[in-house]
C-alpha cells in the first residue's frame, strides 16, 4: 500500500510575480520575476537545481510548447524539464512532478514554475481554442463563465433557492474576495466591491455577471522542493511540507452518463477524500486552517465548498452569507484575493495559491496574515463543470 | 396501362421568426417611398436555419416511423446550400435514411417541387419529396416582403403496375394525371452566384406569361386523368387571386373553385416549395374523392391533378402539419436582426467570431453517424444510452468495452438540466444558449440550444432536437450542420 508523500517533500523557496495586465512582460520575463524570488527565498544557487517542471496551458498563446521556454528563459544549465499541460489544475501538476522526483529520490531538489500570458489575445476573457477535430463537430463554443454558469441553474433548483438568493451569496464571494485582494500588493485587482455592485453589473453568462468571473491576468508563480533532510542542511527548521498531493479528473461520466446532476463537480470531493487520507485529516473543518479554492467564478467557490466537504450539501450558501469564509470566519477563504483579484493566468494559478498557503504558514503574509495557521488547502479545478480535473494539494508546517 | 403514385404522408416546417412586413416597411419606407402599414408578417430563416435544415425538419415530420422506408430522396430547391456536395445525400443521411436511398436533386427553377413530385409518382418505390426555399431578396425589393422561407415534404408511394391496383390505406391523395410545358420566358431569374432575384414586369409577366402558359400543362393533365376541368374542387398554385381565377377561367375550371390558402399573411411565397406547402395546407381541409389541381410557374408549368384519398380523414385526425408549423412562431421586432440573419448585413461581434471553424473531413466521415443521424450508443450490457457512442461504456457501475450498439437520439425528447444564457461568446444572435440536456432514455449531452431568447428557457424545460447550421467556415467557405435543442 502506498503511504504517499505526506512530510517526505519540503518547500524552501518560492516565488510569485505580479498579476495583472502584464502589458511590459512576455513569459519568459514573468519567469524570470518568479524566479528570482525563489531562488532568493531558498538560498541557494540555481545550479543546485536537479530537474525542473514547467506548466503553461495556451502554450500556443504564449510560451511555445516543450521544454525550451523555461530552459532559456532562466538559462538553466541543460538540466531536465519538462512541460507540463493539465488545464487550470498545470500549476499544481508542475509541483506534482518536481514533488515527486524529490520524494522518489531521483533528485535533490526540483524546481515547479507555472506561467501564463493571457493579455496577447487582443480581447478580453480567455483565448478562444479548439477542442479538438471531433468535439468541435458538436460541442457549444462555450465560454468559461458560460460552461460554469451551468452550475447555478441546476444548483438552486436542487436545493430550492431562488436565482436572486443564490446570486446573493455568490455575490458574497467576490466582496469576500475582493476584500481581501485589496490588501494583497501582488493581486491584479485590488478595489473593494460591494454586493449591490455585483448584482447590478453587466450579465456575462446568466447568471454570472462581471463581478461573478475573476480575472483575465498574466503571471507566474514557482516552487523550489526538496527533501525535509536537506533542507535541515540547509539551516532550515521549521519548513512548509508537503502533506498531500492529488488528482481527479473526470472520465466523461458528467459529460454523457445521466448519474451527474449538475449541481457539483465530481472529481473535487474524490481529490479531496484522497488527499485528506494522504495528509492524516480526519476532520477537515476542524483541522484545515486556510483555503485556496478555484475560484474562476463566484459559483464555482460555492460549491467547492461543498465539494471538500467544509459545508454541507445546500448548505454553502447560507454558510457563505454567515461569514464562515471570511478573513475572520472559521475557513478564510481565498485570503490572498482568489482568482477573483488574482486574475486566472491558467498555468500559474496552482502555483499562486500554493504560494499564498506558504506565505501564512510562514507568517510572513503581512496585512493579511492570519493567526498561526498549520494547515492550508490549495484547490485546482481545470476544465467546466461537464470534464474537468480537480487537484488538491495541502500543505503544513514541519519540524525538521 | 400505369396507375401514378400516391402522397401517403406529408408535412410542412415554416421557421419561427416572423417579420412583419410593417418592420420592414417602417425601416425601408425612407427609400421606397412606401407608405401606409402593410399587413400580415413573412417568415425568415433563424441565423441557424437554411434550405438543408427546413428541409430535414420537414421530411423528419413526413417520414414514416414504422412500415417500409423510403428508397429515394429527391430535394428540390433554387437555394441548397451546396452546388457541389450532394445536398440530399446531406439530408438523406441526418434523416437517417440508410446507404441504400437513391438521392436525387431539382433545381433551377421555381416549378422544382412540383417536378419531383411529378418524377416521383411516376417512379417505382416510395420517395421522400423534400421542397424547399429560404430565398435572398434585396432590402427594399418588392421581393423582401412578399417572400417566405419554408419546406414541404411529402412521401409518395411509387407507381403501380396497373390502374385497378387499389391504392393504399395511407394514401393521402393519389396523382390521376401530370402536365408538363416549358417556355423560355423570363419572369424573373437569378443567374449562378449570384445574391438575388431580377423580376420583371408584373403586368408583362400575367398578360403573356400567367394567363397563356398554364391551361396547355392543365389541359395535359386532366386529360391523363380521365376527369373534367369543372369536377375540380380544389386549385393549388402560388400567385395572386386575381391571377388565379384568370388561370381558371382559361383552362375551363369551375368559376368557383376553392382556391388554396397563398400563406400570405403569415409566411410569404416560399419559392419552389410553396406550391407543395400549399397544397399540405389544402390536405388539411379536403374531402376524401375530392380532385386537386396543383400547378406552379416558371420558365413553364406543371400541373398535376390529384384525387383526395380515405386516408386523409386519419392523418387529419393525427396532425395538421401547416397549421402546427405555422402556429409555432415569434415575430422579429428587429429589421437590421434579420438582415444579418440573411447575411445581408455585415454585423462586427467582435474578435470571438473570427475563430477558425475549419472541418476535419476525415473526421467528419469516421464520425459520420454520430454527427449526421445524431446517433449515439447503447451498452448491450447495462443499457445506459450514451453521445458519442465510444469504445467503452461510460456508466461508471459498468465500463465494458465494445458493447454498445448505435442509437438514434434525433428523435428522443430531453429536458433541460443546465444553461446559461451566453452573452460573451460569438453568436448570430446573441445570447448563445447552451447546457446539459438530460435524454429521456438517460444520457447526457452538453449542447446548443436554438430558437430561444433570452429569459425564454427555465431548467426542468422539455426538449426535442433539430438539425441546424452548427458553424460557418468563412475562410474556406463551408457549412458544418450540428442537432441542437430546442423546446418542445
Amino acid at each position: 500500500m502506498a503511504t504517499g508523500i505526506r512530510d517526505k517533500v519540503a518547500i524552501i523557496g518560492m516565488g510569485c510575480s505580479q498579476f495583472g495586465e502584464r502589458w511590459d512582460c512576455g513569459p519568459d520575463d514573468l519567469m524570470v520575476e518568479a524566479f528570482g524570488e525563489a531562488l532568493k527565498d531558498a538560498g541557494i544557487e540555481r545550479d543546485r537545481i536537479d530537474a525542473a517542471w514547467l506548466g503553461v496551458f495556451f502554450d500556443e498563446q504564449n510560451t511555445g510548447k516543450s521544454a525550451l521556454p523555461m530552459s532559456m528563459a532562466l538559462r538553466l544549465p541543460n538540466i531536465p524539464v519538462t512541460r507540463v499541460e493539465n488545464l487550470c489544475a498545470t500549476g499544481t501538476e508542475a509541483l506534482r512532478g518536481a514533488a515527486y522526483a524529490v520524494a522518489a529520490g531521483a533528485c535533490d531538489i526540483a524546481l515547479a514554475m507555472g506561467v501564463e500570458k493571457l493579455k496577447d489575445t487582443g480581447y478580453s476573457g480567455l483565448p478562444e481554442r479548439t477542442k479538438g477535430t471531433f468535439e468541435d463537430l458538436y460541442l457549444p463554443t462555450s465560454t468559461a463563465p458560460g460552461a460554469f454558469a451551468q452550475l447555478a441553474g441546476a444548483y438552486a433548483a436542487k436545493y430550492g433557492f431562488s436565482m436572486d438568493e443564490l446570486r446573493r451569496a455568490m455575490a458574497h464571494v467576490s466582496v469576500k474576495s475582493h476584500e481581501n485582494g485589496a490588501k494583497n500588493p501582488k493581486a491584479h485587482l485590488r478595489s473593494r466591491i460591494t454586493t449591490e455592485q455585483v448584482l447590478g453589473a453587466p450579465m456575462i453568462s446568466y447568471p454570472l455577471g462581471v463581478f461573478d468571473c475573476c480575472g483575465v491576468s498574466d503571471g507566474a508563480a514557482c516552487a523550489i522542493v526538496t527533501t525535509p533532510e536537506i533542507a535541515r542542511s540547509l539551516g532550515r527548521r521549521d519548513v512548509v511540507t508537503i502533506k498531500a498531493l492529488q488528482l481527479a479528473p473526470s472520465n466523461g461520466v458528467e459529460m454523457s452518463h445521466g448519474s451527474w446532476d449538475g449541481t457539483h463537480t465530481l472529481t473535487t470531493p474524490l481529490a479531496a477524500k484522497r488527499a485528506y487520507a494522504e495528509a492524516g485529516i480526519r476532520d477537515p473543518r476542524a483541522e484545515i486552517n486556510l483555503i485556496e479554492v478555484h475560484d474562476c467564478f463566484s459559483i464555482t467557490e460555492l460549491v467547492v465548498m461543498e465539494d471538500l466537504g467544509l459545508s454541507d450539501p445546500g448548505r454553502a450558501p447560507h454558510d457563505i452569507l454567515d461569514g464562515r469564509y471570511d478573513a475572520d470566519g472559521a475557513i478564510p477563504c481565498q485570503i490572498d484575493g482568489g482568482l477573483k483579484c488574482f486574475g486566472h493566468p491558467i498555468g500559474a494559478s496552482g502555483l499562486r495559491m500554493t504560494y499564498e498557503i506558504y506565505l501564512q504558514l510562514l507568517g510572513r503574509a503581512g496585512d493579511r496574515q492570519l493567526r498561526s495557521p498549520t494547515i492550508g488547502l490549495a484547490h485546482n479545478l481545470g476544465g467546466i463543470p461537464n470534464r474537468n480535473v480537480a487537484s488538491i494539494n495541502v500543505l503544513g508546517l514541519h519540524k525538521v | 396501362m400505369t396507375r401514378l403514385g400516391c402522397i401517403v404522408s406529408a408535412s410542412a416546417y415554416v421557421p419561427r421568426l416572423r417579420l412583419p412586413r410593417e418592420v420592414i416597411a417602417n425601416a425601408m419606407s425612407w427609400a421606397t417611398g412606401g407608405a401606409g402599414k402593410p399587413k400580415g408578417a413573412r417568415s425568415i430563416c433563424n441565423w441557424d436555419e437554411d434550405s438543408l435544415t427546413m428541409g430535414v425538419e420537414a421530411a423528419r415530420g413526413a417520414l414514416p416511423r414504422s412500415g417500409a422506408p423510403v428508397n429515394a430522396v429527391a430535394m428540390a430547391s433554387t437555394t441548397l446550400p451546396f452546388a457541389d456536395r450532394s445536398n440530399a445525400a446531406l439530408a438523406a443521411a441526418c434523416l437517417d435514411l440508410g446507404a441504400d436511398v437513391e438521392t436525387q436533386e431539382f433545381g433551377g427553377t421555381l416549378r422544382a417541387g412540383t417536378t419531383a413530385l411529378a418524377n416521383a409518382a411516376r417512379r417505382e418505390g416510395r420517395t421522400l419529396v423534400v421542397a424547399t426555399d429560404s430565398r435572398a431578396a434585396m432590402p427594399g425589393s418588392a421581393q423582401e416582403a412578399a417572400f417566405g422561407h419554408g419546406a414541404a415534404a411529402l412521401v409518395i408511394d411509387g407507381a403501380a403496375s396497373s390502374r385497378e391496383l387499389p391504392v393504399p390505406d395511407a394514401a393521402l391523395a393519389s396523382v390521376l394525371g401530370t402536365g408538363h410545358v416549358a417556355a423560355n420566358f423570363v419572369d424573373h431569374y437569378r443567374m449562378a452566384g449570384s445574391d438575388f432575384d431580377y423580376a420583371l414586369e408584373e403586368r408583362w409577366v400575367r398578360d403573356a406569361g400567367l394567363a397563356a402558359l398554364p391551361a396547355r400543362a392543365i389541359g395535359q393533365a386532366l386529360i391523363q386523368a380521365g376527369v373534367a376541368a369543372r369536377d375540380v374542387r380544389h386549385f393549388v398554385m402560388p400567385g395572386s387571386a386575381a391571377n388565379l381565377k384568370r388561370i381558371a377561367k382559361s383552362a375551363g375550371l369551375d368559376p368557383d373553385v376553392q382556391l388554396a390558402d397563398p400563406l400570405q399573411a403569415d409566411c410569404g411565397d416560399t419559392g419552389s416549395a410553396h406550391a407543395l406547402l400549399m397544397l399540405v395546407g389544402a390536405l388539411e381541409r379536403a374531402l376524401p374523392g375530392e380532385l386537386i389541381l396543383l400547378a406552379s410557374f416558371g420558365q413553364g408549368v406543371d400541373a398535376l391533378l390529384l384525387r383526395v384519398e380515405p386516408g386523409v380523414a386519419a392523418w387529419r385526425a393525427q396532425q395538421r402539419p401547416l397549421s402546427m408549423t405555422l402556429a409555432r412562431r415569434q415575430v422579429e421586432t428587429q429589421y437590421t436582426r434579420y438582415l444579418s440573419h440573411a447575411g445581408l448585413l455585415q454585423v462586427d461581434f467582435g474578435m470571438r467570431a473570427e475563430r477558425d471553424n475549419r472541418t476535419a473531413q476525415s473526421v467528419a466521415w469516421r464520425k459520420h453517424e454520430m454527427l449526421d443521424a445524431f446517433r449515439g450508443g447503447k451498452c448491450r450490457r447495462c443499457a445506459a444510452v450514451q453521445f458519442p457512442l465510444s469504445r467503452v461504456c461510460v456508466n461508471p457501475d459498468c465500463r465494458e468495452t465494445d458493447t454498445q450498439d448505435s442509437f438514434r437520439l434525433a428523435d428522443s425528447t430531453g429536458r433541460v438540466k443546465t444553461f446559461t444564457e451566453d452573452w460573451q461568446a460569438y453568436s448570430r444572435r446573441p445570447p448563445y444558449v447552451y447546457g446539459n440536456v438530460s435524454f429521456a432514455e438517460g444520457g447526457n449531452l452538453f449542447m446548443e440550444f436554438t430558437d430561444l431568447d433570452a429569459g425564454e428557457l427555465a431548467v426542468g424545460d422539455s426538449l426535442r432536437f433539430v438539425l441546424r447550421i452548427k458553424d460557418q467556415d468563412a475562410l474556406r467557405g463551408f457549412r458544418r450542420y450540428f442537432w441542437k435543442a430546442a423546446r418542445a
